[in-house]
């Protein structure tokens, strides 16, 4: 691995979007809308809103993040740029931090806007203060892009792509804890809830909401995330073959 | 003379199909040599296996004496693929300075090749707004980077126009000279005249190897393409 190599490679995915202020704009503002349309949804329940927006931040930038990459790196794969980086001296974890980077860096922009709004425009209350709250939505946003990374290899066509959302990031989002609190659902969903990393992404929200000093449980969940992040970025760089 | 890239009974299945079956041969250092052969004929998966990207079913291959998909011969190989393998999305200098970073050459040697495939003036377009001719040149120049002593080009003359065609060959011929090897595949058979040596491929098999003139005499024939048809008809 060269830092320079992924450096340039993040330098590069960020200059691609640059050039697509389209999907930059939307990146920003879809998750922000939401949370306008969400917040007076619930004008008759605004501690309600308040509980479920922080939840929002976390689980929003994991699954933007996801689909942008899981497009964006299929789109290497297909069209010959992959197949000619790997003919070149430079390492697969290269390309796959490259990645991760810019994205990360993306998601801190789409964290920071869709913070200020939720916390100072919609006025949602966290005890645990603005920081905590970034730090978790962009380790989410970085475990969509790596968990994307990692599916793409099992994609041959952008609409199997696209599918793959709904397939592996809806049955998260049901038992993640935002519908309903964890340990009312039947114990084979807990389990399978304990396992899937978006849990502890919602988990580590709810304890910046309600806790205002740093929790070890936050630390615990934070962890997890970054865990399952690096684990599918490192399982995403064995899907790129050298040979085929 | 010494060998660029020895082949020893090369055989490649995909999806059930042999794509090459049994080519022996070795070709010389320095040397233009035309892959030749109707589109099918197993072109683009001998380029393939000789840059590494595809693996070798049986036999062996060897290039400046190593084995092909040597990391070590990352560095050796220019290889321009046959769909244009740049991005759309960036413009003609963000493609071609991303490469040289990635083969560690600096953003001026990355210039100076635009200047060669006279891209200078399209430098700032984005490659999705160039012609196809346009942006199989920025493929070439990435190609080109770091000075490779081997150069594998799959079909790098397509959709160009005929003065930039002459440019091209003219170009390759230079390097050639210089002491690049250079694989250079097409379907179109009058650009064999321009090649030292020719490869001729049909249904995965190696129907050929000899110089243009070779050929031609030893078929009785006046072109490459009569040649070709001489030999398909003698071996059936």
């Amino acid at each position: 691995m060269s830092p320079r190599k992924t450096l340039a490679t993040a330098a590069r995915v960020l200059r691609q979007l640059r050039h697509d202020p389209r999907t930059i704009a939307l990146i920003l503002l879809v998750p922000s809308m939401l949370l306008i349309i969400l917040k007076y949804a619930f004008q008759a329940e605004p501690r309600v809103f308040n509980g479920l927006a922080p939840m929002i931040l976390g689980i929003f930038p994991l699954v933007i993040m996801f689909i942008v990459t899981s497009i964006a790196t299929l789109r290497e794969r297909t069209s010959g740029t992959l197949d000619r980086l790997m003919s070149m001296p430079i390492s697969k974890l290269d390309f796959v931090f490259g990645y991760a980077l810019a994205f990360s860096l993306l998601a801190l922009a789409q964290a920071g806007f869709v913070c200020a709004v939720t916390l100072g425009f919609l006025g949602v209350t966290v005890l645990g203060g603005t920081l905590p709250v970034l730090v978790s939505a962009v380790l989410a946003a970085l475990l969509g892009t790596s968990l994307g990374l990692f599916v793409s290899a099992f994609a041959s066509s952008e609409f199997q792509a696209v599918q793959f959302m709904p397939a592996l990031i809806f049955p998260q989002l049901l038992v993640c804890g935002l519908f309903v609190a964890r340990e009312h659902m039947a114990k084979p969903l807990q389990w399978f809830a304990d396992v899937m990393p978006l849990s502890y992404s919602v988990d580590a929200m709810k304890q910046v909401t309600s806790h205002a000093l740093w929790s070890g449980i936050l630390t615990r969940d934070l962890l997890v995330v970054l865990g399952f992040a690096i684990a599918a970025l490192v399982l995403g760089s064995v899907t790129i073959r050298r040979q085929e | 003379m010494s060998l660029a890239v020895e082949i020893k009974n090369l055989s490649v299945i995909l999806a059930g199909k042999k794509v090459l079956d049994d080519i022996t041969v070795d070709l010389p250092q320095g040397h233009i040599i035309g892959l030749l052969g109707p589109s099918g004929a197993g072109k683009t998966t001998l380029i393939r296996t000789l840059v590494g990207r595809q693996r070798i079913g049986s036999g062996s291959i060897r290039i400046l004496g190593l084995a092909a998909g040597s990391a070590a011969l990352r560095s050796e190989i220019g290889y321009m693929t046959q769909s244009v393998s740049v991005y759309p999305d960036l413009t003609v200098h963000e493609n071609v300075r991303y490469f040289a970073a990635m083969i560690g050459r600096t953003k001026k040697d990355a210039d100076s090749l635009i200047k060669q495939v006279e891209l200078s003036p399209y430098a700032n377009q984005l490659a999705s707004k160039l012609s196809g001719g346009q942006r199989s040149r920025v493929s070439l120049a990435v190609a080109l980077l770091g000075n490779p002593k081997i150069l594998m080009l799959d079909e790098p003359t397509v959709g160009v126009d005929p003065v930039l065609r002459q440019q091209l060959w003219a170009m390759f011929t230079k390097l050639a000279r210089q002491g690049t090897t250079l694989l250079i595949s097409s379907h179109v058979m009058d650009e064999a005249g321009r090649c030292q040596d020719l490869l001729l491929v049909r249904d995965g098999r190696l129907l050929a190897y000899d110089t243009p003139a070779g050929l031609c005499g030893r078929t009785g024939t006046k072109t490459v393409e009569e040649s070709f048809i001489k030999l398909v008809e003698s071996k059936s």
